[in-house]
């Protein structure tokens, strides 16, 4: 089966507030070592996806900087490969910035013509999982499909409706109904952000939509053609987090990952994540540190305490700093005496001796790439 | 300036026991990431030296695995990048190299179609930083035909290498390869630049000589001293260790610990480069107590580890102890394992309470020249069964079952060594 990725990475939205002042949310440092968009440029890759474009449009310089060739997901390639989507100026010096998903992919149909693939499968850069779609083509060919949504059972209490869009389906999983961003709970299974489509449906679907003005994938393409086409839900039971959605949800997310359950489950399952490599020397603890509870990426030299946190490639901690339930960025370093807890420090900062910063559980402090304190 | 490097790579490292029984000595796996080869090809690109040919004969899979085409030293370019020179067959007779001169003489035509001005021998057997400009604009200073990276070393160790006898000027005047009575202590490292005119000379010269060992140290060296060439030693200074023994081995990984170590990892200005799994960060646990130690990715942390290298993808279960020791790729220590002076190769699986390290250090039933410190190797795709004990200066074989152990105990000094 031939497959054509697409992946949408990121709007201009400021839920993540400092941590996307200066980068998409795909690009967003996330469990040490690796940006948001790498789960699901390597899910794609690890199921035999050989052709990814990544559409971006909001300040994608780190995204850029971060994705290269491609060449860490295996990408580099004559026959395939990663293409990077931007809206562009045309000669009649019109913008045209993506007005929406739909929108995005239709200005780049000329990708989508070219391909002589088959289906296309739609992801998003701000999803954490580790998944194998192979089996959902399965499915959707077995199904007769004509698109197939990634959706999930909620079984968290507190789980915000009303970012997602809610789905009711029949016995065979035949979505029938599907309410988006409703803030009433209807139904407890929830779409992923994750569409996989026949590409010339898709084209279809495009040509008959976005010149009329209706730019949103979800909205305007799928949702009204539900009765009409055969839409089926593939639910993914594994793990599967959106770290756009606030500061405290991102916080969680990178906690998760001290849990050895979820840790398994995303790295260890045989399908390996993939993310720009630095080629740091392995994290350095020394004689007068105190490890404990954390996720330790390379190049990092811990002389202080580190509790229940997450440290970036090449962190400094220097002897007597405390970092408790904290995510430390790339190339930060925590001074002699520093205090930090509950807190997310972007990259470069350098915390200055003896200062401390102290968050709560509903007041994460989140401190800016380049700072000093 | 063109210059083309050429790591000897056929070493077979026999002191390094069952380590390198599979494995060329270059990729031994060092310093929680690395090869030992890593090194000396960081060395060259941090140079800016970005053609190479690596040298190979003995057990070169894994060698050749790790090299790949060259790609994580950036060496994957159109002109020059890394090549993989294997003995070969032709119609004239030749076969396996025969030593390190052959080696080279064999791939003049390697050398010549990139035409340079220098060749640098490197061997990639040593643990060292070394900007390999500065040697070279001494030889271009001196107007030298070769010049050979030097060093003093302690008058006990000169029996192990080539010793230079200088003068004032460092001009070489004579040469002793592993002398029992040394004029000096100034050791060649077995880096050597040649003008290349120099010595495809030489080397055509040597290959004429039936007499000759067709070796650096024992041949073209001597002969270019007593044909009155001129030769200079440079001094180096830097970070320079030959690994070769299970002693000196075990020193290297250990002197990369600690908050100010001779050979500093992570330093940022010459950055050593590798083929790395994909794994992600390390996990520690929050039960653990990990002190001066380098604990690598993907390894999971759930016991105690002290002065240790850890290598990646390791697993480290609840109330393990680990002292003193390295331990590498995707070894697994199960619960309550107590680990002194050890080195655990890849893959290799320690059951629950086993003991190593135990005991009084004896002398070695298997072979002294090779086993003859406190430290007791394990191979690889090893398994130790449960409540084993072992004593110092042990070694268990590569690919060694449970039901390989006769009984629960190894005394110091005893092994188990599959029959060849």
């Amino acid at each position: 089966m031939k497959v054509l990725g697409f992946i949408l990475s990121g709007s201009g939205e400021d839920n993540l507030r400092n941590l996307t002042a200066k980068r998409t949310s795909a690009a967003v440092p996330v469990f040490g070592k690796y940006r948001a968009i790498d789960f699901t440029l390597s899910n794609m890759v690890n199921s035999g996806i050989n052709k990814v474009g990544v559409l971006t449009q909001y300040n994608p310089r780190s995204l850029m900087d971060h994705l290269g060739s491609g060449k860490e997901w295996n990408l580099d390639r004559k026959r395939g490969g990663m293409f990077i989507l931007q809206p562009f100026m045309n000669t009649m010096k019109n913008n045209m910035y993506y007005k929406g998903t739909a929108d995005a992919i239709f200005q780049n149909m000329t990708i989508l013509k070219k391909s002589y693939e088959d289906f296309v499968l739609i992801g998003s850069g701000d999803h954490i999982y580790n998944m194998d779609y192979r089996e959902m083509f399965k499915q959707h060919v077995r199904n007769g499909a004509d698109i197939t949504l990634v959706t999930k059972k909620i079984k968290d209490e507190k789980f915000d409706y009303s970012q997602y869009g809610q789905i009711f389906k029949d016995e065979e999983s035949r979505i029938t109904e599907m309410h988006e961003k409703s803030s009433e709970k209807k139904s407890n299974e929830v779409f992923l952000g994750i569409y996989f489509i026949n590409k010339s449906l898709l084209l279809e679907l495009l040509y008959s939509t976005v010149p009329n003005g209706q730019y949103n994938l979800l909205m305007d393409v799928v949702i009204p053609n539900i009765k009409k086409l055969r839409v089926f839900s593939y639910e993914f039971e594994g793990y599967w987090r959106n770290i756009k959605k606030s500061v405290e949800e991102y916080y969680d997310i990178n906690m998760d990952i001290l849990k050895k359950g979820i840790r398994k489950e995303i790295f260890y399952s045989g399908r390996k994540i993939y993310t720009k490599l630095k080629d740091e020397a392995p994290p350095k603890i020394n004689i007068n540190a105190n490890v404990s509870d954390s996720f330790i990426a390379d190049g990092s030299i811990i002389n202080g305490q580190v509790k229940n946190s997450i440290l970036s490639r090449g962190v400094i901690v220097k002897a007597g700093a405390i970092i408790e339930d904290s995510v430390i960025m790339q190339d930060t370093i925590i001074e002699e005496g520093a205090v930090i807890k509950k807190s997310i420090i972007d990259k470069e900062s350098t915390i200055r001796e003896r200062r401390q910063l102290i968050g709560s559980k509903t007041q994460i402090i989140c401190v800016d790439k380049n700072s000093v304190i | 300036m063109k210059i083309v490097s050429l790591l000897l790579a056929g070493g077979a490292g026999t002191r390094l026991g069952v380590i390198t029984n599979n494995l060329a000595k270059p990729a031994v796996p060092f310093g929680g990431k690395y090869r030992i080869i890593d090194f000396a090809i960081s060395n060259c690109i941090n140079s800016g030296i970005e053609t190479l040919g690596v040298v190979t004969q003995y057990m070169p899979h894994q060698l050749v695995d790790h090299l790949g085409i060259g790609r994580p030293w950036d060496l994957d370019i159109k002109d020059g990048g890394l090549h993989v020179l294997p003995p070969y067959l032709s119609r004239s007779d030749t076969s396996w190299y025969k030593g390190t001169a052959d080696a080279v003489y064999q791939n003049i035509e390697f050398v010549d179609k990139y035409n340079p001005d220098f060749v640098l021998i490197l061997s990639g057997d040593h643990i060292y930083k070394m900007d390999y400009n500065e040697i070279i604009d001494y030889h271009i200073e001196k107007n030298s035909d070769c010049t050979i990276a030097c060093m003093e070393v302690p008058l006990s160790e000169t029996h192990r290498f080539g010793i230079m006898v200088t003068d004032p000027f460092n001009k070489i005047v004579e040469f002793q390869e592993k002398p029992k009575n040394p004029k000096g202590t100034l050791a060649s490292l077995g880096i050597y630049i040649f003008s290349w005119d120099f010595l495809k000379k030489m080397l055509i010269l040597d290959s004429k000589d039936s007499n000759s060992e067709n070796d650096f140290g024992k041949n073209i060296i001597p002969f270019i001293l007593n044909n009155n060439y001129d030769l200079y030693a440079y001094n180096f200074e830097g970070y320079w260790r030959d690994v070769g023994t299970l002693d000196s081995y075990m020193d290297g990984n250990l002197e990369i610990l600690g908050p100010l170590p001779p050979l500093d990892l992570h330093d940022k200005t010459w950055k050593i480069y590798t083929q790395s799994e994909e794994l992600p960060p390390a996990y520690i646990s929050e039960n653990s107590r990990v002190v001066k130690s380098f604990i690598s990715e993907g390894a999971e942390v759930e016991g105690n580890v002290e002065n240790s290298v850890i290598f990646q993808g390791v697993v480290i279960e609840k109330g393990a102890e680990i002292k003193d020791s390295v331990i590498m790729n995707r070894a697994v220590i199960k619960k309550n394992a107590v680990l002194n002076k050890a080195v655990v190769c890849e893959n290799t699986v320690i059951g629950e309470n086993v003991k190593i390290g135990l005991g009084t250090f004896n002398e070695s039933k298997i072979d002294a020249n090779i086993y003859n410190s406190d430290i007791t190797l394990i191979g690889y795709n090893t398994v130790i069964p449960e409540n084993v004990i072992i004593g110092k200066n042990c070694v268990i074989d590569n690919n060694i079952k449970e039901t390989d152990f006769k009984s629960k105990e190894l005394l110091s000094g005893e092994g188990i060594i599959k029959e060849i």
